[in-house]
């Protein structure tokens, strides 16, 4: 019997989620502020799900219900997006160690 | 471009998506991570453009969104100020909620552009994984405008509760349930909106019985959250990028609500239950009676933190609201200058979300090796000459130690009383979010300075 495509995105689901608890229990608890902005940043990676619906009219009129609402999720994932590394960015920059 | 090597690259951009966290673990590694992921996202969106290959007018609109949305980030990004984080920090977590929401209905509306079936006719599992994703992220985007609000102060930081409030959580919760099950049935498009409706307003019950002291542990909780969303659609969308930074963010977000429990001694479900400082009224009405202090100025304090060997400064929040930490940063270079040694102690769960001291003292050019978490510091207040808490009050309290009849009993706390004298700044006798008297005020070896955190700290510097 053919398993399931499911059930291998299930699989990278859960060892993503192992991955993460692991590489995130590493990470200093000076730069925990960073780690939530960085992580809102990557979140927004759903803009390719907001680019597919925004592209995928089917007619030939490119505003349709479906796709204003993928619009509408471009623009919410961009400034995120930017926002997000840009805040990080300038968050790490501050983190400056003793002058010797 | 075909299905398998866009695939591909998805897996890659989230193994960069990984390698930004990893760099996270400490700071010189940290901003090459940050590049990994800006590179990973770089990916992800040329990789969608390229295998849905329709560069028409709608691709020009899809940029000059891109770009609009781009530069109200970036404005954000560069004028924020650092005391504002938190609520920044909320206010991201919202749009990723609301748009995981617009992605789901935009699926559900238009299924064959996404390869999940026709309209009234859309696969079990997808239908199943759009709505949950679409419920996670209705929650995500009102429970983060709420958190937002408080944080803000636009809205009341004390948790706001009524009768019968987790028994409604509860039935809501359920009828969500049901309202899948039932779309699932009928593909009715009406069981859909009332889905997403009903979250909105789950979101919004959720987190308005959180108080403003426990809004560590919801910001954690919301960015875990938008994990989740962002996971679900993932599903929906087959889409491997989306589904491995769900999972990395889901658990990211879980892990920093367990350390911020944590450090508070609380269970998630009680700090999620609703209000800490509501139910204690009775335990801090009883220590009412008048003990005496003693309080000191600005010259007092100069001169016992002068003549000191070692000093150990204790932030808190009020630190924060008084924007006290550059005056805290001049202070700390006088006392090296008369060759004091100096470090800084951060409680887990010091002001309003994880870490937010740790960026407060980095923007005020504080060097990191100075600056310790409480496991590393807290042996050596004994051999400290001066602890000066600065805006800080419940995360010092040595009932947490002594009185298990105390609702902080338990909570591990800076152990500030060993030192050989503390200074603590603060406006008032008043009790911290805690509601409960800290019993340090009235120490021997404690000196209040009552005055707000950066004035005190400026005069300091001037007698200095």
């Amino acid at each position: 019997m053919e398993i399931d495509p499911f059930i291998f995105r299930f699989s990278i689901f859960i060892l993503s989620i192992f991955v993460g608890y692991y590489v995130v229990w590493s990470v200093t608890p000076s730069l925990h502020t960073p780690l939530m902005s960085v992580t809102n940043a990557i979140s927004s990676v759903i803009i390719v799900g907001a680019i597919i619906a925004a592209l995928a009219s089917n007619s030939d009129k490119i505003f349709e219900t479906s796709s204003i609402f993928g619009f509408f999720a471009i623009i919410l994932a961009a400034v995120n997006i930017f926002g997000g590394f840009l805040v990080t960015q300038r968050m790490l920059q501050m983190y400056k160690k003793k002058k010797k | 471009m075909s299905a398998n090597l866009s695939a591909t690259f998805y897996l890659i951009s989230g193994i960069l998506f990984i390698l930004a966290l990893r760099g996270l673990s400490s700071p010189e590694t940290s901003r090459q991570g940050n590049y990994f992921g800006i590179v990973g996202m770089a990916i992800a969106i040329i990789v969608t453009f390229l295998s849905v290959g329709n560069f028409g007018s709608g691709f020009i609109y899809v940029l000059i969104f891109l770009v609009i949305g781009g530069s109200i980030g970036a404005f954000i990004a560069f004028k924020i100020p650092m005391t504002a984080m938190p609520e920044l920090v909320a206010g991201f977590h919202s749009l990723v909620g609301l748009a995981a929401v617009f992605v789901a209905i935009s699926a559900f509306l238009n299924p064959e552009a996404f390869n999940l079936g026709s309209m009234g006719n859309i696969k079990l599992a997808s239908l199943i994984e759009m709505s949950l994703g679409a419920a996670i992220g209705a929650i995500t985007f009102s429970g983060s405008i709420i958190a937002f609000l408080k944080l803000r102060g636009v809205m009341s930081g004390a948790p706001i509760t009524f009768k019968g409030q987790h028994f409604i959580n509860l039935f809501i919760g359920l009828t969500i349930i049901f309202l899948i099950y039932y779309l699932c049935r009928t593909q009715s498009s009406n069981f859909f909106w009332t889905i997403v409706v009903i979250s909105f307003v789950v979101g919004v019950l959720l987190i308005i019985p959180i108080g403003g002291a426990d809004m560590p542990v919801v910001i954690s909780m919301l960015n875990s959250y938008s994990g989740w969303a962002a996971a679900g659609i993932g599903f929906t969308l087959e889409n491997t990028a989306l589904i491995i930074t769900g999972a990395l963010v889901g658990s990211s977000g879980a892990i920093l609500s367990y350390i911020m429990c944590k450090g508070m001694n609380r269970s998630f479900f009680n700090v999620i239950l609703g209000g800490w400082g509501a139910t204690d009224q009775t335990s801090s009405a009883k220590s009412k009676e008048q003990k005496p202090t003693k309080s000191g100025n600005a010259d007092d304090a100069a001169f016992l933190m002068k003549n000191a060997s070692s000093v150990i400064i204790v932030p808190g929040y009020g630190m924060a609201v008084a924007q006290a930490q550059h005056a805290l940063r001049e202070m700390v270079d006088a006392l090296k200058k008369n060759g004091v040694k100096v470090s800084y102690a951060i409680h887990p769960v010091a002001g309003r979300m994880p870490g937010h001291m740790n960026v407060l003292l980095a923007e005020a050019n504080v060097p990191y090796d100075e600056v310790f978490e409480l496991e590393e510091i807290n042996n050596d207040f004994a051999n400290c000459d001066v602890a000066y808490v600065i805006g800080a009050n419940d995360v010092t309290n040595p009932v947490a130690k002594s009185d298990p009849q105390s609702p902080i009993y338990g909570m591990p706390v800076l152990d500030v009383e060993k030192s050989k004298s503390v200074l603590f700044v603060k406006r008032s006798l008043s009790p911290g979010y805690a509601g409960i008297d800290n019993d340090l005020f009235y120490r021997d070896n404690t000196l209040m300075l009552f005055a707000d955190a950066k004035k005190m700290t400026e005069e300091i510097v001037k007698s200095l």
